[in-house]
């Protein structure tokens, strides 16, 4: 679900000004500009708004009433200046937009939870922005519209709910709606002064009197229309395009397909000093049909062969059908690899890591990511907490492998309740059942008494001992709790060699 | 008499030149074979072919960690430069800190853990062509002779060794591998009148071996090396009193 801020920069060019001129902060002074032969003023600082000066007075009357009020020259800049701020956002959110003269449009879906939740989110945009000596209101929404409405003309708590939007638009006044003056003055003539007077009439009838824009405000406030953000910067992902004059059905042709959009890709990677960890095929068929396969690395890379390649294990998955017209390459996951790494990594082709990796990316394509890794130690004496998992082939290890701890060749997932019959208690049993066979101890070791990790969970200590039967086999087995405390149950967990 | 010398030479020169044909790549220094200790004299040459498909059959839990003890101590003298080694399975047992008694540091081996066996072969013979790795282990139960034939082909190009560990196989169907073996564990080596478990020790039978003799024997890992296990040392001994 998408959820947008809108800020609203109240005095942007008024605080703009005091920002350069610091003298001029806490003043009452406006911005001027002239407009058919007069002088009329565009926007007020904060003081002069609260003397009652609005934006749109001819300078001469303000003057009248307070001669002492301080003007100056409108700066014709400003576009710009709300375009660096929209830059600036970029710290909360990637898709930040210019709505109106003086307010910007975030789309904060999915950003919010780094902040802590949209309120702290909200709390630090606010705040940020204030402290940088700009009065700000803002509100947060689920359509551009509702959370536009809300920081101008809301009241209430300015970060709405999901789903909040129409019950808070009831009260808000016909102009949150960003009619034109026309129609605001006729519904306020037929008494219409709160959204939600009208909010439920029957669309034709708001139509017929209103006209058809009343229609589409209310829609895109409530989300039921779709209302677009147009980014400042617009992301410029890693895709790239290819159209065929006649739908390819082949496998040559594919492949063809996937070597020509790999070279685009490559050739914007190496500019950019890049690497693609992943990228996907995207094959539009002729009957509409969608096929899509897609590859990942081990590390950054934008060596064509090698990319062709992992592309070329998967064709075999693609079903032309009647044909494809479009192939679309795209690299959603891309890193650094600076033109001195990927030297490195061309002189390291006779190297053996290098083709480690290659393989392992090879295999990776077909069989997953998850189904390969390696085992490192952890400093843990708890048998299965002892090693830990990696999917890094060139990770090394942080502590070193335990020396003089015997460890089974074989162990079993979870540990096998045995019934057992041990003759003194902290000794060895004498025979154990496993699986309803009867194995008489021979010999036996131990124990080895491994506690659990109380910081880790709660639980009975292990005492390890390895025996042998009399027919060679070698056992690693524990006991779980002590004598006397506990009733002790015996466990097989592992073979010897 | 002349002849039959010339004969002998002929045929020598000859069984020598379809060793090195047949399939099993022999490196030319000797170093590089792998020392089995007592194991030598059965391969061809006296040197262990490594380079090819090893079959080790097991058919319980017990023989089964016998056979990963056997063929990780085999591992470990096949794995004496930098490179690493990949590890194939799809119910993996074998716990990583328990190759250390084998002289194998773990987080040298790569783990590729399949859900299903579909994948097994494919991921094997890719290793296989992949001339960086060590060697390469596989867990198969059953494997077709065709697709063993396949990965045969593919050592021959890269010349990187493959362990195949088969637990509880359907059958021992007669395959191309190079060597076959079959491990069962027997009661532990220990000094007399000392309590506790030794080291480990087996019967290793060599069931086929290309162009070499197959055989029985006891053997024991002493931590090092295989070494030759309690009873030949006993029958040794017993020959040295009679000798004497």
């Amino acid at each position: 679900m998408k959820r947008y801020m809108a800020v609203w920069f109240r005095h942007l060019a008024a605080d703009r000004l005091a920002l350069r001129y610091p003298g001029l902060r806490q003043q009452p002074f406006v911005l001027v500009a002239p407009e058919r032969g007069r002088i009329v003023i565009r926007s007020v600082s904060r003081e002069a708004g609260q003397l009652g000066i609005l934006p749109g007075t001819v300078l001469a009357d303000a003057r009248a009433v307070y001669p002492d009020l301080l003007y100056y020259d409108e700066d014709p800049s400003q576009d710009k200046l709300l375009a660096s701020l929209a830059i600036w956002c970029y710290r909360f959110t990637p898709i930040t937009g210019i709505d109106g003269p003086d307010g910007l449009i975030l789309d904060i879906s999915g950003c919010t939870h780094l902040w802590g939740g949209e309120e702290a989110y909200f709390e630090s945009i606010v705040t940020r922005l204030q402290a940088g000596g700009y009065h700000v209101r803002a509100a947060i929404a689920d359509t551009m519209a509702a959370a536009w409405a809300v920081a101008r003309y809301g009241t209430t708590h300015p970060v709405i709910a999901p789903g909040g939007q129409a019950a808070v638009m009831r009260d808000l006044p016909p102009e949150a709606l960003r009619l034109e003056m026309p129609v605001i003055d006729r519904l306020r003539k037929l008494g219409l002064t709160q959204t939600g007077l009208f909010m439920d009439m029957p669309p034709a009838v708001l139509r017929r009197r209103f006209g058809q824009q009343v229609l589409e405000r209310l829609g895109k406030v409530l989300g039921t229309l779709p209302e677009l953000l147009v980014p400042v910067q617009p992301p410029d992902p890693y895709v790239e395009r290819l159209p065929c004059f006649d739908p390819i059905r082949t496998a040559p042709g594919i492949e063809l397909a996937i070597r020509k959009l790999l070279e685009m890709i490559c050739q914007r990677l190496q500019q950019e000093e890049k690497g693609l960890r992943k990228a996907r095929l995207v094959c539009y068929r002729t009957d509409g049909g969608l096929q899509q396969v897609e590859i990942g690395t081990n590390s950054p890379v934008r060596n064509l062969e090698h990319l062709s390649r992992l592309f070329e294990l998967k064709i075999d998955t693609i079903e032309p059908d009647l044909g494809i017209e479009l192939f679309v390459m795209e690299a959603p996951v891309v890193e650094g690899l600076t033109t001195q790494q990927e030297r490195l990594w061309d002189l390291d082709t006779c190297g053996k890591k290098d083709a480690v990796t290659k393989l392992l990316d090879r295999l990776e394509s077909r069989i997953g990511a998850a189904a390969i890794h390696r085992y490192l130690p952890e400093e843990h004496h708890w048998p299965e907490r002892s090693v830990r998992q990696t999917t890094d082939v060139h990770e090394a290890a942080a502590v070193a492998w335990p020396e003089h701890l015997i460890r089974p060749v074989s162990l079993l997932g979870a540990p096998v309740r045995i019934e057992v019959s041990a003759p003194i208690p902290d000794y060895p049993p004498m025979l154990f059942i496993h699986k309803g066979k009867i194995h008489k101890v021979v010999k036996a070791d131990g124990p080895e008494r491994i506690e659990r990790e109380w910081w880790i969970e709660k639980g009975l200590q292990r005492d390890y001992y390895q025996v042998e039967d009399e027919e060679g086999g070698r056992y690693w087995l524990f006991r779980s709790g002590h004598y006397g405390e506990h009733k002790p149950e015996w466990f097989i967990h592992g073979y010897f060699a | 008499m002349k002849q039959s010398a010339e004969r002998n030479e002929v045929i020598a020169r000859l069984r020598g030149e379809i060793l090195s044909s047949g399939g099993t790549v022999f490196s030319s220094h000797s170093n590089d074979h792998p020392d089995l200790g007592p194991l030598n004299m059965a391969f061809p040459g006296h040197c262990f072919p490594f380079r090819g498909t090893h079959e080790f059959i097991s058919h319980n839990s017990e023989t089964a960690a016998a056979t990963l003890g056997f063929m990780a101590g085999l591992l470990s003298r096949i794995m004496k430069g930098p490179e690493m080694a990949v590890w194939v399975s799809v119910h993996r047992t074998l716990f990583p800190p328990g190759l250390k008694t084998f002289c194998i540091v773990p987080d040298r081996i790569i783990f590729i853990d399949l859900v299903s066996e579909k994948e097994m072969l494919w991921v094997v013979e890719e290793c296989l062509k992949c001339n960086a790795l060590a060697a390469v282990v596989g867990e198969v139960p059953d494997i077709h002779p065709i697709a063993l034939r396949r990965l045969q082909l593919a050592i021959e190009k890269s010349g990187v060794p493959c362990l195949l560990h088969r637990h509880r196989p359907r059958s021992v169907e007669n395959t191309v591998c190079t060597t076959r073996w079959m491990i069962t564990p027997v009661a532990s080596l220990m000094d007399e009148g000392l309590p506790g478990v030794g080291y480990p020790q087996w019967q290793v039978a060599l069931l086929k071996v290309r162009n070499g003799k197959p055989g029985n024997w006891r053997l024991t890992w002493d931590g090092q090396q295989f070494q030759l296990g309690s009873t030949e040392r006993m029958e040794e001994q017993n020959i040295y009193t009679k000798a004497g």
